[in-house]
């Protein structure tokens, strides 16, 4: 645990640190300061947008029911300036075994509450508390109306941090984009809280990932490094595939970490070639999702104690109006017996203006 | 310690000089218009869409599906969204702007 004193330090370092940044970014940014496109005063409303689920889950016989309310909300500050956040808000009721009937759990947690400052076309800084940019899942996937399974993948402790969300500064953006292939990079540093609320490690870390637009391929590389005890690296590897002609997602990630590795692959396939994505068969989404992780020493990285397989089965049905069906059957292999989870969740997207306008 | 930090500093210095190096090259490259393969029959303002639709299928529904309806007004707040979380470019922002308020 870090003295005060030592945080006050770090804190600082982060702090010139990005007051470096700033200034060597400085030069190109009054060269090509970001202009908006025009006519967009009056498009910068703040919004307010979120899930809300109801979520169940059995596994071994035991169901475990979860309503969930995930808020996020967008303030744009000026033309260059964005105040982002998202919380998640749940109750558990989960059984206690031996006939004892239900007990609930609550949990409030900040995913992200950031200020993200537009400093040139190709660099945006990042201060708060921010989500960790570690392959693919924790930045992009975790948003309750966007997963396609409910669990996210066994490795997904590798390079996260412990609690995904890292605060103090990060300098992301687009290093270049043009009809064959597009760049961005992310680097963050990050103080360590201990606050239940807004947790986080000391660490540091980054990514940078190619899309080629033509094939519709993403490759990507990761980065974290755990600064507190024990120190340790991870790294990490995605590649994405969504092919234009048909509605098909492929993803796929690799990560290893100082006491185990994975992957995952996960396929998805929108039937919406069938008469379109608002016909009642378009509105069907198979999901499948392999995933295997290997434990090579004893830690507390969120990863299974043993060797792992898993494969999940899903089928989603979007409904009208942002609501949208999960189910899944998901397989789990291990060495300390295996199981079947049986999965549904029944999620509602809403995404508007904070307030009237004219 | 002072070590890692040096090296964290430079390592930072050295992402953050990435996309400086690129953009130099980039402003002596950029074309003043850009090209569409398929300009020979259709208007500039539906190229632009065009453009932008593009730029939406390629980057926003990479990880998600349309919203099915918002208002414009947020329309800035989102794409300011998507610009930092999808990493896009300034062209990029500007065309998906134009997708949203043809």
């Amino acid at each position: 645990m870090l003295s005060p004193l030592s945080t006050h330090r770090f804190l600082g370092r982060v702090f010139a640190m990005m007051l470096a940044l700033g200034a060597i970014c400085l030069v190109p940014s009054l060269n090509a300061q970001d202009t908006p496109p025009q006519n967009t005063a009056a498009r910068d409303i703040p919004l307010i947008s979120g899930g809300l689920a109801f979520f169940t889950s059995t596994n071994g016989g035991n169901t475990t029911y979860t309503p969930t309310l995930t808020p996020l909300t967008a303030i744009p500050v000026g033309p260059h300036v964005l105040f982002e956040s998202r919380a998640t808000l749940l109750e558990s009721f989960f059984p206690q075994g031996g006939g004892k009937g239900y007990t609930t759990a609550h949990f409030v947690g900040l995913s992200y509450a950031q200020i993200d400052y537009i400093f040139s076309p190709h660099i945006t800084l990042v201060g708060g508390h921010f989500l960790i940019p570690f392959g693919t899942y924790n930045e992009r996937l975790t948003p309750i109306w966007i997963m396609n399974l409910q669990d996210g993948p066994l490795l997904y402790g590798i390079g996260t941090m412990g609690s995904g969300s890292g605060t103090g500064g990060m300098v992301r953006g687009s290093i270049m984009a043009n009809d064959r292939i597009s760049l961005n990079y992310a680097a963050y540093v990050s103080a360590g809280t201990s606050n239940e609320q807004v947790s986080s490690s000391r660490s540091t870390g980054g990514q940078l990932n190619a899309f080629l637009p033509n094939a519709r391929l993403e490759i990507g590389a990761s980065y974290g490094r755990l600064l507190e005890h024990p120190q340790s690296n991870a790294i990490g590897t995605h590649v994405w595939w969504t092919p234009g002609a048909f509605p098909l997602q492929l993803r796929s990630e690799y990560a290893h970490g100082p006491h185990s590795q994975g992957y995952w692959v996960e396929t998805a396939y929108r039937l919406s070639q069938f008469n379109g994505d608002q016909s009642t068969i378009g509105r069907l989404e198979p999901v499948f999702r392999i995933q295997q992780t290997f434990r090579n020493s004893p830690g507390s990285d969120g990863l299974p104690a043993t060797d792992t397989q898993r494969i999940d089965f899903g089928l989603d049905y979007h409904l009208p109006h942002e609501v949208r069906i999960n189910t899944s059957y998901a397989r789990r292999f291990s060495s300390t017996g295996d199981s079947n989870i049986w999965e549904t969740a029944l999620i509602y997207r809403f995404l508007f203006p904070a307030w009237r306008g004219k | 310690m002072n070590t890692t930090w040096k090296r964290l500093s430079l390592g930072m210095l050295f992402v953050a000089a990435l996309p400086l190096l690129s953009q130099t090259a980039k402003d002596k490259a950029a074309p003043a218009a850009p090209v569409h393969k398929q300009a020979g029959n259709i208007s500039a303002q539906t190229s632009k869409e065009h453009d932008g639709q593009q730029v939406w299928e390629q980057n926003c529904s990479r990880c998600h599906n349309a919203p099915q309806g918002f208002s414009s007004r947020i329309s800035g707040t989102i794409v300011r969204h998507m610009r930092v979380r999808a990493g896009l470019s300034k062209q990029d922002e500007q065309a998906l702007m134009r997708f949203l308020n043809p």
